[in-house]
């Protein structure tokens, strides 16, 4: 059997241009040091699609901050449910408006549960579903829709992705995951929808070494394990390190505008 | 002028609509400052994957709480949560499925809402480049009883409980409850019902800051916190 535990270049050796790439952006259990790595690869026409884009000030990503648009240049689609592209410190949201104005990026707006249902239908090799979500907004434009025992559904297609990138706390060597905290967000269901997962973790250990009552996503959805090395960018460690300056920046961002808030009131 | 609610009261009187034993999404902005208020017994959700989070840690002193602070425990707006005895976590299928049934009450930020009950919570503008959806379409689709705290009128001072939504529709005819600044309206199939209103306003000047037409509740009365 071929050992699945590889570095995230190996991991992402064939990936291909035009893929469909899922991933988990939410916090905890975001797969930073495979989107990193993704980058590295250089595929391009990638689609992304993830639960939520939102963008880092251009002051943090210089610091190693990760966002989705790190993969931008490569990008010609997003499936997004929220987004956070229109901001004024960040030069990848005026990037993003230029391209969809020229017509070389594409958007497809989903809601949460939307994005997580057709990933769902795709891991059930279903071939579409009916979903609720969406009468009577933008998102009817263009969808078929149906009455179905008096309720109004839209359809919608089941999204498949060819690779999809997770994180997971730890892994055996045999790709049993566990998950920790609020980790788990899309994880689980990307590792069953996608053609081909990647699972980063912070640790691996040898069979045996996992309770099975624990297990999140079980080894036959995982392809590679990739161990975060301990010096990496996105270490344990080092993502707190990231947070904590997030967290200030933010802070510091919202005194500023009260500030301003403060003056304006005065004048 | 008159003196409008604080922020901190409309959360303060959303929250005396949750009882113990119900389960319940905050939206962000106002509605998150309710789970102070919510009375003990009330399970709080989060989109992300999180039921029965209780305090959150300060954002302010994270950096001296690094050993403190379980760095894999956020809601959906990334606060940092405190470890509560009945906590539970699942991922994001589950929480949808939770979101979807019925069995949350969700108290949203609106941005507007009608006279039928339709709200406009996620965008002011047809304009947006990308979606700002999130989980409102869910949420307040699948929930038990829908409840939109907000400001009475937008900063400019117009009205923003209207007849008709100009601003993109989230959600057509699920709001329940609106509790803004001035009063507590109950969107009811023959329209809107002025239940409360809040200290030092009159119906009539509630009225006044309304587009939709309010019915006067028989027994309208002042806002208790």
């Amino acid at each position: 059997m071929r050992d699945k535990v590889v570095t995230a270049a190996e991991a992402l050796a064939e990936v291909r241009d035009g893929a469909l790439v899922a991933f988990n952006f939410w916090g905890p259990g975001t797969p930073l040091h495979l989107m990193r790595a993704l980058q590295e690869r250089g595929v391009k026409d990638l689609t992304i699609c993830t639960n939520n884009y939102t963008l880092r000030a251009d002051v943090l990503r210089e610091q190693g901050a990760v966002d989705a648009a790190i993969l931008l240049p490569q990008t010609r689609k997003i499936i997004v449910a929220f987004s956070g592209v229109q901001q004024e410190d960040s030069s990848a949201s005026v990037e993003i408006a230029r391209r969809v104005q020229e017509g070389t990026l594409e958007i497809e707006n989903v809601s949460h549960g939307l994005f997580i249902e057709r990933l769902h239908a795709g891991a059930m090799h279903l071939g579409g579903i009916y979903s609720p979500i969406g009468i009577g907004t933008s998102l009817e434009n263009g969808k078929e829709k149906r009455v179905i025992n008096g309720v109004e559904y839209l359809f919608q297609e089941p999204i498949v992705p060819d690779l999809g990138l997770i994180n997971a706390a730890k892994a055996d060597t045999l790709g049993n995951l566990v998950c920790h905290g609020t980790a788990r967000a899309a994880n689980p269901v990307i590792a069953m929808a996608s053609r081909y997962t990647v699972a980063e973790v912070f640790e691996v250990v040898e069979p045996g070494g996992l309770d099975p009552d624990t297990i999140v996503i079980p080894a036959s959805f995982v392809d590679r394990i990739v161990r975060i090395p301990d010096d990496d960018p996105y270490s344990r460690e080092r993502r707190v390190e990231q947070t904590l300056r997030s967290v200030k920046y933010r802070l510091e961002k919202m005194a500023e505008a009260e500030a301003e808030a403060a003056q304006g009131g005065g004048a | 002028m008159k003196e409008k609610l604080t922020e901190e009261l409309v959360a303060m009187r959303a929250a005396k609509e949750l009882v113990p034993g119900d389960y319940c999404n905050l939206g962000i902005g106002i509605p998150l400052n309710c789970a102070a208020y919510a009375a003990e017994g009330v399970l709080l959700e989060s989109e992300n994957g999180v039921l029965g989070y209780g305090p959150v840690h300060d954002r302010e002193s994270l950096d001296e709480n690094i050993e403190r602070v379980d760095w894999d425990i956020a809601d959906a707006g990334m606060r940092y949560l405190e470890y509560v005895p009945g906590m539970s976590f699942f991922d994001m299928l589950t929480s949808f499925a939770m979101i979807r049934s019925g069995r949350l009450i969700s108290i949203l930020g609106g941005l507007q809402v009608s006279e039928k009950g339709d709200a406009a919570i996620h965008s002011t503008s047809k304009d947006d480049i990308a979606s700002k959806i999130g989980g409102s379409m869910d949420l307040s689709w699948g929930a038990k009883r829908l409840i939109v705290t907000m400001t009475h009128c937008s900063k400019d001072g117009s009205p923003k409980i209207v007849r008709e939504l100009t601003m993109p529709v989230t959600t057509r005819g699920r709001v329940n409850l609106i509790v803004t600044d001035m009063a507590v309206i109950e969107v009811t199939s023959s329209g809107l019902v002025l239940k409360e209103f809040a200290p030092g306003w009159t119906p009539e000047e509630i009225q006044e800051q309304t587009e939709a037409t309010l019915t006067i509740a028989p027994d309208v009365r002042e806002m208790e916190f």
